[in-house]
């Protein structure tokens, strides 16, 4: 079974004091643990950005790549070895706007990823633009006539037939703990939004703004498979945003319709030129 | 005698042009022949003009001819685009119901072959087929030998589809038959003893050799003329354990592959210029995580979506520069088809030995043309994966350095889930941990590193191909797919007394300049052939080796260059 000293940093961490990111990572590394996986088990992809920094700060085996690309080595890298646990980190930048495609993509797919959004609705690395979860009207400096119409990207992964949705709030880090747990333990993607103030750049969205307005779904009647009511809830922004999963279905798993992996996974698999004899008939 | 025949199958998009002059190859290869078999089409579904173009000879082929012993016409236009290139003696085998050609001259062959397939199997679509049984009738070959093709092509489609072809064709070598003054049978016959030639494209010999290589994972987004590459490795590959990915874009394409070799396996891409343009970070993503990636460039001619069915070599500069940063690469660009086979796996030889991207360059030409050649030796492939870590002798994952700074640039890899390794690479600049660093000596320690890997790379290109002849004037220089064409423009003008060598490159990158300097420093006339506006090579030759190159004969028309295209022009622009 790990220990905290198991999921310590790596090296030291760059997040300003008071970051969501300190909470974010807590919650992470408490759901490793209590599911006992060992760091060598675990595959984290990231980005670029304040959020994707977090591998760093903590022990797995770790891919940072480029910004917005993260759910495409994931893919490439669960296909490979299916038997990883592959989480995935990005803030608002990286998973809604830059790799929106592959998010829709990866959604449809079905693959078993955890992909964890820190969505702090700024832009935190390149200090302070609107980010496409930046309220409408939010004025920054590549925005000085206000932000436009912001993303919704709860409804825009029920639309895309996402089969794990769940909503966080870094100020409550046993409740994110769980969605953690759920969202890996889910057989196919999981896309966990996590609502992170950020204390440099967003001057709106504080823990003050959120703690006045979350609340928990599991806190009244909510049937997880209930996908009409589920946009229903995905529509609640403003004075009650509702944190907890929204929305939960079984559905074919990418990697299990694939025959190469039938016997091992692919990274075992022996290279063996003589074996396409009979492909090289076809040509004769 | 030299045994050889130029036919052209002509017609409409849609009307199985491609599909029956396969069959006629694959007939002709089964006959002994050597067979080389080029088409143009054009970027459409229905209509239009398209041709597939198929050379005989008793000896190897490598590239087409454009002068034509017989025309199929399917149409009017192959007859009024083609006319012009038939031999003395050539004829054109004519339906004129469907041409709306009516003419009695010698050089028609007047074939009702929507007719003879209309009374034979109740389906006119079958003409095609009538044609290919005229041919192999005037060729004088046994029926037998498309028959069985036949059987082979169609037995997907069932039955009653292989015994009408095998009805209408036979109909057709019947009539052919029956005019013995259109006989072809002086010109070609069948050769035995040379069952073990295969009839394969560029775009298949490549995913074939990829598979052969190791290769198990694929992604791509269809674009042609790569297209075929992911199709060939998506359907066979199921039953090889291999996984082609159809992603939404090239950029997820390119980052999965990246992500499949990091965790372990041969993985590449497939694209054209367009889709390559879009892999660019994910290219320079690989130089710097240190991840072998193979990725074929079919060209085609630009800029963006330019010519999309047609062929160019426009693309050597930006498959030389592509991606942001410093970081080495290998460039491979086979002459043949026989070479891309054996170059794609040593392209994932070299990627995972030296741990880097290598770009196989080809073009529309090359992955389109057909060509006879040897049954591929398998028992004499050689896999080579580098420097691998025995992630089970490793204590403690906290030991293993993913990026260790070695002599040779070379750091051993371990895969993410062996035992007890942390396997930690960075798009960031990063330190030998593969954690992310801001300081100026790690920085340099690792963009060095990365960099050595390019001496280690340069010993194991081959050589380019040089071919000498005594009292040379001249010195023909190309590379990649006009390495069949050059040669022959070489030989044609032998026969007019001019003696040219043949300098080809094939193994671009590392730039081989010894051996580039020592070819071209004997004072012949240098003339480079490429298929672009800008004689990309001549000034990448320049560059390397500080040699001019005298004259250029460029073409970037979308269209493949042909020896008598080559000779026409040096004699006229350069003698």
């Amino acid at each position: 079974m790990p220990t905290e000293k198991d999921y310590a940093e790596s090296i030291p961490i760059a997040w300003c004091p008071g970051c969501g990111n300190f909470a974010i990572i807590k919650a992470l590394r408490k759901t490793l643990i209590e599911l006992d996986i060992e760091p060598n088990q675990v595959l984290f992809v990231s980005g670029i950005g304040q959020a994707p920094k977090l591998p760093h700060y903590t022990k797995g085996n770790v891919f940072n790549g480029l910004h917005g690309r993260t759910l495409p080595v994931a893919t490439g890298a669960k296909i490979v070895n299916h038997k990883l646990v592959v989480i995935c980190i990005d803030g608002d930048g990286g998973a809604y706007g830059e790799g929106i495609g592959h998010l829709l993509a990866a959604m449809r797919r079905n693959i078993d990823i955890t992909y964890m959004v820190h969505n702090n609705q700024v832009y935190g690395l390149t200090k302070g633009q609107a980010s496409p979860t930046s309220d409408m009207g939010f004025v920054t400096r590549t925005t000085p006539q206000g932000a436009i119409q912001s993303l919704n990207p709860l409804a825009l992964a029920l639309a895309s037939d996402v089969s794990f949705l769940a909503r966080g709030f870094a100020g409550e880090i046993e409740h994110l703990a769980t969605l953690l747990k759920m969202g890996i333990e889910h057989q196919g993607f999981s896309l966990i939004d996590i609502l992170q103030p950020c204390v440099s750049f967003n001057y709106k969205n504080t823990y003050q703004w959120y703690r006045e307005r979350v609340y928990k779904l599991e806190d009244q009647t909510y049937d997880l498979s209930d996908k009409l009511n589920a946009f229903k809830k995905a529509q609640e922004w403003g004075d009650r945003i509702p944190i907890g999963v929204i929305y939960k279905e079984e559905r074919q798993v990418y990697e299990k319709q694939l025959p190469a992996l039938k016997k091992m996974i692919l990274a075992r698999q022996k290279i063996d030129p003589l074996l396409f004899e009979t492909l090289l008939d076809e040509f004769i | 005698m030299v045994l050889g025949l130029n036919i052209l199958i002509g017609g409409e998009a849609g009307q199985g042009i491609q599909s029956l002059g396969i069959i006629l190859a694959r007939t002709m290869t089964h006959g002994g022949l050597h067979v080389f078999a080029d088409q143009d089409y054009e970027s459409r579904v229905r209509g239009g003009h398209n041709f597939f173009r198929v050379r005989l000879s008793d000896k190897k082929l490598s590239t087409f001819s454009k002068e034509l012993d017989v025309l199929v016409a399917l149409n009017r236009e192959t007859v009024t685009i083609h006319d012009n290139e038939l031999r003395d003696g050539g004829f054109i085998i004519n339906d004129a119901e469907q041409t709306k050609v009516q003419a009695n001259e010698k050089k028609y062959f007047n074939v009702p072959m929507g007719r003879i397939a209309e009374v034979s199997v109740k389906n006119k679509l079958m003409s095609n087929t009538v044609a290919v049984g005229a041919i192999i009738g005037l060729c004088g070959f046994d029926f037998s030998l498309l028959e069985n093709v036949l059987r082979k092509e169609f037995a997907r489609h069932g039955e009653k589809i292989v015994k009408d072809n095998i009805t209408a064709a036979q109909a057709g070598f019947i009539y052919a038959q029956d005019h013995s003054e259109y006989n072809l049978g002086h010109k070609i016959h069948t050769v035995s003893g040379s069952a073990t030639r295969i009839l394969i494209n560029g775009n298949e010999a490549l995913a074939l050799g990829a598979m052969v290589g190791g290769c198990k994972f694929i992604a791509g987004y269809p674009m042609t003329p790569a297209t075929s590459i992911l199709e060939y490795m998506a359907t066979k590959g199921q039953d090889y354990d291999v996984v082609a990915v159809h992603t939404e874009d090239e950029i997820a394409a390119v980052n999965m592959a990246v992500g499949a070799s990091y965790t372990g396996i041969r993985a590449m891409v497939a694209t054209s210029g367009g889709g390559f343009c879009l892999m660019e970070e994910g290219l320079s993503l690989a130089g710097i995580t240190e991840t072998p990636l193979v990725l074929v460039l079919a060209q085609r001619p630009g800029p963006a979506t330019g010519l999309p069915t047609r062929t160019e070599q426009g693309d050597l500069w930006f498959a030389l520069h592509a991606g942001h940063g410093e970081f080495p690469r290998a460039i491979l660009a086979p002459a043949t088809v026989d070479e891309a086979f054996h170059m794609i796996i040593k392209a994932f030889n070299i990627a995972e030995k030296y741990q880097t991207p290598v770009i196989i360059l080809t073009d529309h030409y090359l992955a389109t043309s057909y060509a006879t050649v040897d049954r591929f030796n398998l028992s004499e492939v050689v896999i080579d994966r580098g420097d691998l870590v025995d992630g089970k002798k490793l204590s403690n994952g906290k030991d293993y350095r993913r990026h260790i700074v070695t002599d040779s640039g070379i750091s051993p890899r371990a895969f993410p889930g062996q035992n007890n390794v942390l396997v930690v690479t960075d798009s960031d600049e990063h330190d030998e941990s593969g954690h992310m660093i801001e300081d100026a000596e790690t920085r340099n320690l690792q963009n060095l590193k990365r960099l050595r890997k390019l001496t280690g790379m340069k010993a194991v290109m081959n050589s380019p191909k040089i071919h000498k002849v005594s009292g040379a004037e001249l010195t023909l220089i190309g590379w990649g797919s006009t390495f069949g064409a050059i040669s022959e423009a070489a030989a044609l003008l032998q026969e007019d007394g001019i003696a040219a060598n043949v300098l080809h490159l094939a193994e671009i990158w590392p730039f081989p300049e010894e051996a580039v300097t020592s070819a071209l420093d004997n004072g012949t006339k240098k003339i480079i052939i490429e298929g672009n506006a800008s004689a990309q090579m001549a000034q990448l030759i320049r560059r390397e080796t500080g040699i001019i190159i005298d004259n250029y004969i460029l073409k970037f028309d979308g269209r493949s260059f042909s020896p008598k295209d080559i000779v026409d022009r040096i004699k006229k622009e350069v003698l």
